[in-house]
């Protein structure tokens, strides 16, 4: 079964995720025996497909076009299917990413099926695609099966590993004719980037200030741990609800899932929906001041104590060890 | 203008979730059912344009146990009229999609607002699968939305920023937390749930679909390994960060 991969680019660069897409897809490729081809659709992309082919794209589709600069769910959504028909996949996979999950059911509603979002795992068997994905905020996972094909699947970022190696890419450009309605929901302009800030969902290491930190003046206290380790913000959604943080920093049920190296949660009590949006994080620090919360019993390290003081110390001593 | 609002019934945030018997589905005992948050959001977004701009807001659910829970609720908050569909499947966006699309094709709505995602299935593509099939534009995870005469001027959340689209009426819209900076919702008055009994609330069945995903399995997540309370206070820091380096190699 062939697979293809949606590469996403912001900015001129890849998107991670989309390079760890594509390594998952190498890797069930090389089980077996099958092709892997990847849509890389956007303005001036077309030098990218070399990092495509280290990453195991076996032939890369380039549709490069002004129109494309920013998104544009229904053109992006043909030029994939485009590059779909080409291939003839069984399966497309992308990012789950803001750009990934929406494209997801844009390809999906093209070819009339249906996509599985955020992917923890997918396997090929008897012809037939299988995913795993978390449901209820992560409280549960589903195994699901295609009943339709191609499926469509966006695979959860930080989970899957990208693998660089030396392969090269054919690379082939893609004609797709575009039509006016194809840009009727395009991007107009992208604003209020957060320019160097680490995206939640794709950090490595993560700091959570909740409602124990007492205000939001004291969240600075986490953002210079932050700083140090070079970790993404987090808030819990009790601060984002007091409108002290805002709800793009939300880890949770009703904020983002995410699954860091190290997550480090200060001032968190561990309400239920809170531990759903990140216990499968890979090692998790809570400090807090009451030895009951919750927290603890999803903590791998646990310091009870107050935030205000135990964190400082901890912004301080990390300082040292990681200039050594 | 005529504004449709998608709903779903399903476990409250703080439910606590159990397998049923049968491996494919949650056991409901315990539960408190709710409507989900972004899909309250779409109805409180809703509210406020029939406030500026008049018309009526019509709350649309399928429910495959048939239960009018999310629905009543929405009355209580001050939609106008319900329709529930009794049917369909849940954890397959691609039956939802096309139950709800073939119920809604007829009426003409000018404006269709959806939660960016139910928080059971975490599909995030009912909208966009609907508004296909209804051959209407549409944005998800919308931040912001203005009605300006027939157009819609919207933002969509992006990684570390957003995008603005102009969108034209009808179209398809899914709501993201924090839309139009709007923090408090509304909740049923007594006075609203009086009112609620005399709304009309039309029931169908579903009409006929094809089922996209099969669901095999419903599992628990592994239990984490137990972890442990390195210390109390400032003094169990360096023990903590010797932990980090040493034992876990995170740093």
């Amino acid at each position: 079964m062939n697979l293809l991969v949606f590469a996403e680019v912001r900015d001129g660069k890849l998107k991670r995720p989309s390079l760890e897409a594509l390594s998952e897809a190498s890797r069930l490729a090389g089980k077996a025996g099958s092709k892997v081809g990847v849509a890389l659709v956007g303005e001036g992309v077309r030098e990218l497909a070399s990092m495509l082919g280290r990453h195991g794209a076996g032939v890369v589709f380039v549709v490069d076009s002004p129109r494309l600069r920013h998104y544009a769910p229904e053109a992006y959504a043909k030029a994939v299917v485009g590059a779909h028909r080409k291939l003839g996949s069984g399966a497309i996979l992308m990012a789950a990413t803001a750009m990934g999950r929406d494209l997801a059911g844009g390809v999906a509603a093209a070819l009339g099926t249906s996509a599985a979002a955020d992917c923890t795992g997918l396997w090929i068997d008897g012809g037939k695609v299988f995913a795993r994905r978390p449901v209820y905020a992560g409280k549960a996972y589903a195994t699901v099966g295609f009943r339709t094909s191609p499926a469509v699947l966006s695979l959860r970022p930080n989970v899957f590993a990208a693998q660089e190696g030396t392969g090269t890419a054919a690379v082939e450009d893609l004609e797709v004719a575009f039509e006016e309605a194809d840009f009727r929901s395009a991007a107009r302009e992208v604003v209020q980037t957060a320019q160097g800030k680490v995206e939640l969902t794709e950090a490595a290491t993560i700091v959570t200030g909740g409602r124990g930190l007492g205000s939001p003046e004291n969240f600075r206290l986490r953002d210079e741990l932050a700083s140090v380790l070079g970790a993404a913000l987090g808030a819990s959604r009790a601060v984002v609800d007091n409108g002290w943080r805002p709800h793009s920093e939300q880890v949770g049920q009703t904020g983002k899932t995410v699954a860091p190296n190290l997550y480090i949660a200060i001032a968190v009590s561990g309400a239920i929906q809170h531990l759903a949006g990140m216990r499968t994080s890979k090692v998790i620090v809570a400090i807090n001041k009451d030895p009951d919360a919750p927290i603890f019993k999803a903590a791998t390290y646990g310091i009870v104590g107050d935030a205000l003081e135990v964190v400082p110390a901890l912004t301080e001593l990390l300082k040292k060890v990681l200039a050594s | 203008m005529n504004l449709a609002v998608f709903l779903k019934r399903v476990p409250d945030t703080t439910a606590k979730i159990r397998i049923a018997a049968d491996g494919r589905s949650i056991d409901p005992q315990g539960i408190e059912w709710a409507i989900s948050p972004y899909d309250e959001l779409a109805i409180e977004l809703a509210l406020r344009l029939k406030e500026k701009a008049g018309g009526e807001v019509v709350g649309v659910s399928v429910d495959p146990d048939g239960s009018d829970v999310a629905l009543r609720k929405a009355l209580a908050i001050g939609i106008d009229k319900g329709i529930l569909i009794k049917g369909g499947v849940n954890l397959d966006p691609g039956a939802t999609a096309q139950i709800l699309a073939s119920v809604v094709r007829d009426r003409k709505y000018d404006l269709l607002l959806f939660g960016k995602q139910a928080i059971d299935d975490d599909a995030f593509q009912v909208p966009t699968l609907v508004a296909h099939r209804l051959g209407l534009p549409h944005i998800n995870l919308c931040t912001s939305f203005e009605l300006d005469g027939s157009r819609a001027r919207c933002r969509r959340q992006i990684e570390g920023g957003e995008e603005s689209i102009e969108l034209g009426l009808p179209c398809v819209v899914s709501i993201q937390k924090g839309i139009n900076g709007i923090h408090d919702k509304r909740y049923p008055s007594m006075k609203g749930i009086m009112a609620a009994k005399a709304k009309p609330l039309e029931t169908l069945p579903a009409p006929p679909f094809e089922p996209t995903l099969e669901l095999l399995k419903l599992e628990l997540p592994p239990d984490r390994p137990p972890g442990r309370i390195v210390g109390k206070g400032v003094e169990a820091v360096a023990e903590l960060v010797r932990l980090l380096k040493e034992e876990a190699k995170v740093l």
